[in-house]
């Protein structure tokens, strides 16, 4: 028998036990969207407060971050003044209510303060649809040509901006000018 | 009695778990709610993760049900509507993943592994057969000499009662 047959398990073992390591630190409800680089769907949609119509096109011109929230969504309401910090800081902001009520989603923005630039009214799902929106709050990047650039599922706190979303806007900012 | 009681549980046991959140959907025929049947169970929930969304009570399974429907009713077929659904929510969305070069390893893995293990177990074997069980080898004069005053030495345990 060769001797370094005798390490194959060994190998093997370290291997698999490499893998299911990474495995513990993998957060399987953090899906990888499927329209990263794709354009953001076309849609024809009211804004919440039911004054103009809004399509793709008003959201495109300049990098974003699109907001899907809810007041039926306990998370969103940690998230949201962190968007209020963001949206006074400059940061440009669209939201889509998504599956909502559109009374209570009023006296939410009137409550809490309004950071949405423009805001969806998405009321049966078809964009949140579109767009792959399985939960609340998730918030898409796009860059000023209305492409997906990233999706962050989950509340954003000050921590995930800093760390992982602010680099990113901050490119796609650098991008867009000329 | 005991024996039918054994039976009937036996029997209820193999009936499937009725298993589907309760929607009313009206199909234009027997071959269109199969079909729906069948595509419902197979794109998972991207919500609850390991169930599919025939099963699923979230709502974000109520809706693609919807979706699915709708698109049954439009007439598009199978491959179109789970397409449509990988489209917006990836490959996640399928319990069985596309054939693909990303996938390979999923899909011939096994098949591979089995494949190496019957080669070495083939390989051994054969190894085996050539070389038959080895007659032991003779004793060269020096061990001989030492095995011989082994066998004259006293046992060490004679002396003990």
């Amino acid at each position: 028998m060769k001797r370094w047959l005798l390490a194959v398990p060994l190998g093997a073992f370290l291997v698999l036990a490499v893998l299911l390591y990474r495995g513990l630190y993998l957060d399987p409800a953090q899906l990888p969207s499927a329209l990263i680089g794709k354009p953001f769907p076309e849609f024809s949609l009211p804004d919440t407060q039911g004054q103009r119509t809004l399509t793709r096109a008003d959201l495109l011109g300049k990098p974003a971050l699109v907001n899907v929230w809810g007041t039926w969504c306990v998370a969103c309401r940690v998230e949201h003044p962190v968007l209020n910090t963001l949206a006074e800081q400059g940061v440009l902001i669209y939201g889509i209510n998504y599956k909502d009520d559109n009374v209570a989603a009023r006296r939410w923005l009137a409550d809490y303060h309004n950071p949405y630039t423009l805001d969806i009214n998405d009321k049966d799902g078809s964009l949140g649809l579109n767009l792959g929106v399985y939960g609340a709050p998730e918030t898409f990047l796009i860059d000023a040509r209305g492409v997906i650039r990233h999706k962050w599922v989950g509340v954003i706190d000050q921590t995930v901006w800093r760390e992982q979303l602010a680099p990113l806007y901050q490119a796609l900012l650098d991008e867009a000018r000329p | 009695m005991k024996r039918w009681l054994l039976l009937s549980t036996l029997l209820l046991s193999l009936s499937g778990v009725a298993r589907a959140a309760i929607d009313t959907y009206q199909f234009a025929n027997d071959q269109m709610r199969e079909r729906f049947h069948q595509l419902t169970q197979q794109l998972r929930c991207p919500k609850c993760q390991n169930q599919d969304i025939a099963d699923s009570n979230a709502p974000i399974a109520s809706d693609l049900r919807r979706e699915i429907h709708r698109l049954l009713t439009e007439g598009k077929d199978d491959g179109q509507i789970i397409e449509f659904m990988v489209d917006r929510y990836g490959e996640f969305v399928r319990y069985k993943p596309a054939l693909t070069a990303r996938t390979g390893l999923l899909w011939f893995g096994p098949a591979v592994l089995l494949v190496v293990g019957v080669g070495v177990i083939a390989l051994t074997l054969r190894r085996r057969r050539r070389q038959p069980a080895t007659s032991p080898r003779d004793l060269d004069p020096a061990e001989r000499a030492r095995l011989a005053a082994l066998l004259a030495q006293k046992p060490l345990d004679e002396d003990r009662p």
